[in-house]
């Protein structure tokens, strides 16, 4: 018996890297900017997807989106209402998406025909943040009710994004939230990330997050 | 919790490797975690009893080793470790650094097998 070791060096999600590269390359060449919603179950994603869905369609553009759950399509079903083709992805326990999911649920779509793909993740501040899948632009999502240090207990999640979303800020008063230290917690977590303190019920910060979405197209897309 | 695909994954890959060498027994695993890459050691310890159960790994060790946190600060130009994850500030200007140059990293180093001599 003889004791070897033997040098592997391989990333352990190599595979959903791999996937997630190829799908960045399909994406770019088509020209559609992708862009990955996370935050915790309950921040109002699916809201804040639904006024954007909308919004972006009354100013001409092209739009879809994917949404994982763990069970039941209810939420495609709310967004499909704005009138753009949506599927729903159901992981049946898996806490995340992952790229090879986005592959799958993409068949049939001409992706060359949308300027934007927009992919709401599972609920979840954790583990959607291991897997790529092939985005461009990270969004994490926080709202006004769950507290001002979220970005300081989930500093992986928060460290990872592009750009940071603050829901329901119409409801921010009542609630007690403290708008100067959520911001400065999650620009200690992310200096200088693009901040946008919205609420899809009233409209508030949706003028200055799809001015950002047409920039971000422009230079990434 | 996605310690368990993450194991998996694990299992998988080193299963596919050990090809190279039959009747191997894996003594060892080894991995590079980043302090930023969202696992946690426990569960991963935990997970992996279950998962390598009935495969070439089971009863072997799993060696997690964390990378700390590697960020590029501007303004010393130089790569500095972070003292805390709850603020990205450079420890010596306390400038706040935003280019992330390690810490991510989820990779198996290395594994330690014993390999069955060859009876001529």
């Amino acid at each position: 018996m003889t004791t070897r070791i033997v040098e592997l060096r391989q990333g352990i999600l190599k595979k959903n890297d791999e996937l997630a590269r190829a799908l960045r390359g399909r994406f770019t060449d088509a020209g559609v900017l992708v862009l990955n919603l996370v935050s915790s179950p309950g921040t109002g994603k699916t809201a804040f997807l639904e006024r954007t869905l909308r919004d972006l369609r009354e100013s001409g553009a092209k739009v879809a989106a994917l949404v994982g759950d763990l069970e039941t399509d209810n939420d495609a079903r709310r967004l499909a209402a704005s009138g753009a083709p949506v599927r729903q992805i159901n992981t049946h326990g898996i806490c995340h998406l992952e790229a090879e999911m986005i592959g799958k649920h993409l068949e049939g779509w001409e992706l060359a025909d949308l300027d934007y793909l927009f992919i709401e993740n599972v609920g979840n501040l954790v583990c959607p943040s291991s897997y790529d899948l092939g985005e461009k632009v990270r969004v994490a999502l926080l709202s006004v009710t769950e507290g001002e240090d979220k970005p300081l207990k989930y500093p992986t999640l928060f460290n990872s994004a592009d750009a940071a979303i603050i829901t329901k800020i119409d409801i921010a008063e009542p609630c007690g939230f403290d708008r100067t230290t959520a911001l400065k917690n999650i620009n200690e977590i992310r200096p200088g990330i693009r901040i946008f303190e919205t609420s899809a019920k009233t409209g508030a910060g949706m003028t200055e997050w799809l001015a950002y979405l047409a920039e971000e197209k422009s230079r990434r897309a | 919790m996605h310690e368990l695909s993450i194991v998996s994954s694990i299992v998988d890959t080193v299963t596919e490797k050990l090809e190279a060498y039959p009747g191997a027994r894996v003594k060892e695993v080894r991995l590079r975690v980043g302090a930023l890459a969202a696992v946690i050691e426990d569960s991963l310890q935990f997970c992996y009893g279950i998962a390598t159960d009935d495969t070439p790994l089971q009863g072997s060790k799993l060696v997690v080793n964390i990378v700390p946190v590697l960020m590029h600060c501007d303004h010393c130009d130089e790569d500095v470790e972070i003292a805390s994850l709850q603020s990205f500030r450079c420890p010596e200007c306390d400038e706040p650094v935003s280019d992330l140059r390690q810490g991510r990293e989820l990779e198996i180093e290395s594994i330690e097998i014993d390999e069955v001599e060859e009876k001529v």
